[in-house]
């Protein structure tokens, strides 16, 4: 997994609430078996018409924001399924962090499994940040995690809260696994433990 | 004496493996779940650093999601993608020697349903699977979620999770459901007054009269679509009628592993005076049978209601209304029962049981798809369809016009051919009636099983209670 520090980049605005897996990455992009290749489907129905064609309205198609890398979106990001395609289409087109005012839980925890920093800000400081994002190119937002920060355009900073065990991972780039099996001997005991108390499961 | 606990505190203090300083756990994983949508990378990542399945006897996979559900699949799978996939879980399953339910077995069906039918789904158990519908086994008094697929790939290396705790939601419905009012009534409306995002953060225990006078199906069926909630999992406390489900099948424990197990489960219940962070109380009696009529679960309404107009909605709501409208093709103020429909769903994790099968077959009985609607029925597993055509439920699907098909995910989500055109509008027993679900442009309305059938029959969404008063009056 890719290390996040701070980040800046060019943010595009998607002022939907509830924008929901099946948006981000439809089903019928689930029957990879790999994790990259996803990016060029990201959002595919409200990109492209029926034969393939960009839709130019839609925030990804305009020239400003084809290289985003930052997304600022409504209430609910992520709700549905729990596919990790949706993080893994967002990583491979290139957007490393999301700002909304509330995300579901899956996908949250999804995010931070990927290198992306999901990032969750109250309401006014969201539609700031939507409007920054809205002036395109211009408006450079950056995200430090290592100092929670979000700082606009104009400067203005706000703060948020991150689980202090999700930044350690994300800031070093470590593999959960290889941390928890640290603690094989703590399984083994639980495991034989379990084996007198709950022999059934 | 310590402190009253919830059964969600019950469960979770029973499997915290390790606790760090700010409070993440590790989590003991009893049943892991495993598809093949989700799961090819999370193998393929254990191929990759050289790690094995820590408790393959825990593990247990199947084939669900893009299968086909018409004759001669276990043959040949058309779709390539969809063969691969399934190939890989195949060989996924052999070579690191989980238990697996091939597309070849009768036992073979959606996830959700054969991890109760099998008995691999007991009281007291913690239990995940690539798939946010895992929320289903809280019906049994499992603490049971979804993950992510590196999360996937965690728990079968080392049969753990790394988890912090929930805050503990109760949700009680108090009295008696009235007639025609069912299960998948009693969790869209929770999810209609809570909203999608109300469960967020929350893991859910459902409660009081009507919960108790559910069968353990139409549990499932509650604790399902907790997720549409925006909750991690949904608890129902077990009882009689948990323990009598159980007894018996094929995975359940047996003779005095089974009376320590049920010495156990007696204890799965919140103590009088546990903490609960959030409390919903809705009365049995007010629950009417309900649709949805936007691309949100959320978007739920009785069927006596008429499509709301946007404007009576704040925040970003409002534009998502629109929307949703639009998608859907509606407009304010029109009667749902005027919304004509081009075909029906009954089938998915949420009401592909027996049971299900049962309450719509009794609507259908004698009667027919209404002209130019085209109907589907699928098992949620190979034994519900057995089971449905011993029982005579086929024949009055097929009698009625349907489509009677082997089991699988199928139109819920639309990976495998079933599927809806666009402008397509559907009247659905699945969970989710996001845009393009069950097909680019397909148009969902969410509903139990009879209303389904309802719909069925006179072609437009339907008040059952006036079908079943005419049955009665007949
Ligand atoms: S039936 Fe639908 S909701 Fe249930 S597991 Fe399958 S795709 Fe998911």
């Amino acid at each position: 997994m890719d290390k996040f520090t701070t980040l800046t980049g060019i943010a595009a605005p998607m002022p939907l609430v509830n924008i929901d897996t099946d948006m981000i990455i439809p089903k019928q992009f689930l029957k990879t078996i790999k994790r990259t290749g996803l990016g060029v489907n990201l959002f595919d129905e409200m990109r492209y018409t029926q034969d393939g064609q960009e839709i130019p309205d839609f925030v990804l198609n305009q020239p400003a924001y084809r290289k985003a890398q930052i997304l600022v979106a409504g209430d609910n990001f992520g709700c549905g399924s729990s596919r990790e395609h949706a993080p893994w289409a967002l990583l491979d087109f290139g957007i490393r962090c999301v700002i909304s005012t509330s995300f579901a839980d899956i996908f949250f925890n999804n995010c931070f499994k990927n290198g992306i920093l999901p990032v969750v800000l109250p309401e006014a400081a969201v539609q700031h940040l939507m409007d920054d994002a809205r002036k395109g190119e211009n408006a450079r937002i950056t995200v430090d995690l290592e100092s929670q920060t979000v700082t606009a355009s104009d400067g203005t900073t706000f703060s948020f809260e991150v689980d202090p065990f999700k930044k350690h991972c994300l800031l070093n780039g470590l593999d959960d696994i290889g941390l928890t099996l640290e603690k094989a001997s703590a399984i083994d005991s639980f495991e034989a433990k379990n084996a007198t108390l709950r022999p059934w499961a | 004496m310590s402190a009253p606990r919830t059964l969600y505190d019950k469960i979770w203090d029973d499997h915290v493996v390790h606790t760090s300083d700010d409070g993440t756990c590790l989590l003991y994983i009893d049943r892991h779940l495993v598809h093949e949508v989700t799961s090819p990378q999370a193998f393929e990542g254990l191929r990759m650093t050289g790690r094995k399945v820590r408790a393959p006897e825990k593990t247990i996979a199947v084939p669900d999601h893009n299968v086909p559900t018409t004759a001669g699949r276990d043959k040949k799978i058309d779709n390539e993608e969809s063969r691969i996939q399934v190939e890989a879980l195949d060989r996924n399953a052999k070579e690191f020697g989980i238990n697996y339910y091939p597309v070849s077995d009768i036992r073979q069906g959606i996830v959700h349903i054969i991890g109760p039918e099998q008995g691999w789904t007991l009281p007291g158990m913690t239990i995940v699977c690539g798939d946010s519908h895992t929320a289903t086994h809280g019906a049994f008094g499992a603490l049971a979620h979804g993950i992510g697929t590196s999360e996937v790939e965690h728990v079968l290396a080392t049969q753990t999770l790394i988890q912090k705790k929930s805050k503990n939601m109760k949700v009680e419905i108090t009295g008696s459901l009235r007639p025609g009012v069912t299960a998948k009534d009693i969790t869209l409306s929770v999810i209609g007054a809570t909203g999608t995002a109300g469960g967020t953060g929350y893991v859910i225990e459902y409660c009081g009269q009507a919960i108790r006078e559910l069968s353990m199906e139409g549990r499932m069926t509650v604790c399902n679509m907790a997720i549409e909630g925006g909750a991690r999992a949904g608890l129902i406390a077990p009882d009689e009628k948990t323990f009598d489900y159980v007894k018996g099948r094929p995975h359940a424990p047996k003779g005095a592993k089974w009376e320590a197990a049920l010495a156990y489960w007696k204890t799965l219940f919140t103590d009088e005076g546990a903490h609960f962070d959030k409390v919903v109380t809705i009365r049995g009696e007010d629950i009417a049978p309900v649709v949805t009529w936007g691309t949100s679960p959320e978007d739920v309404l009785p069927i006596t209601a008429e499509v709301p107009d946007p404007a009576s909605f704040t925040g970003g709501k409002v534009g998502a209304a629109q929307r949703s409208l639009d998608y859907m093709g509606l407009t304010p103020g029109m009667k749902l029962t005027d919304i004509k429909i081009d075909a029906v769903f009954i089938g998915s994790c949420t009401n592909g049981r027996i049971e299900d099968l049962r309450a719509a077959a009794a609507i259908l009985k004698g009667k027919k798809l209404a002209p130019g609607v085209r109907g589907m029925v699928v098992p949620g597993s190979g034994l519900v369809r057995l089971q449905a055509e011993e029982e005579g439920l086929a024949q009055i699907f097929t009698d009625a016009g349907f489509e009677w098909r082997l089991a699988g995910c199928s139109m819920c989500l639309g990976m495998n051919p079933d599927q809806l055109a666009p402008g397509e509008r559907c009247a659905a027993t699945s969970n989710r009636n996001f845009e393009g679900r069950m097909g680019r442009g397909g148009r969902t309305h969410l509903m139990s099983p009879v209303m389904a059938a309802a719909a069925a029959i006179t072609g437009h969404l339907t008040d059952v209670r006036e079908i079943m008063d005419a049955a009665q009056h007949a």
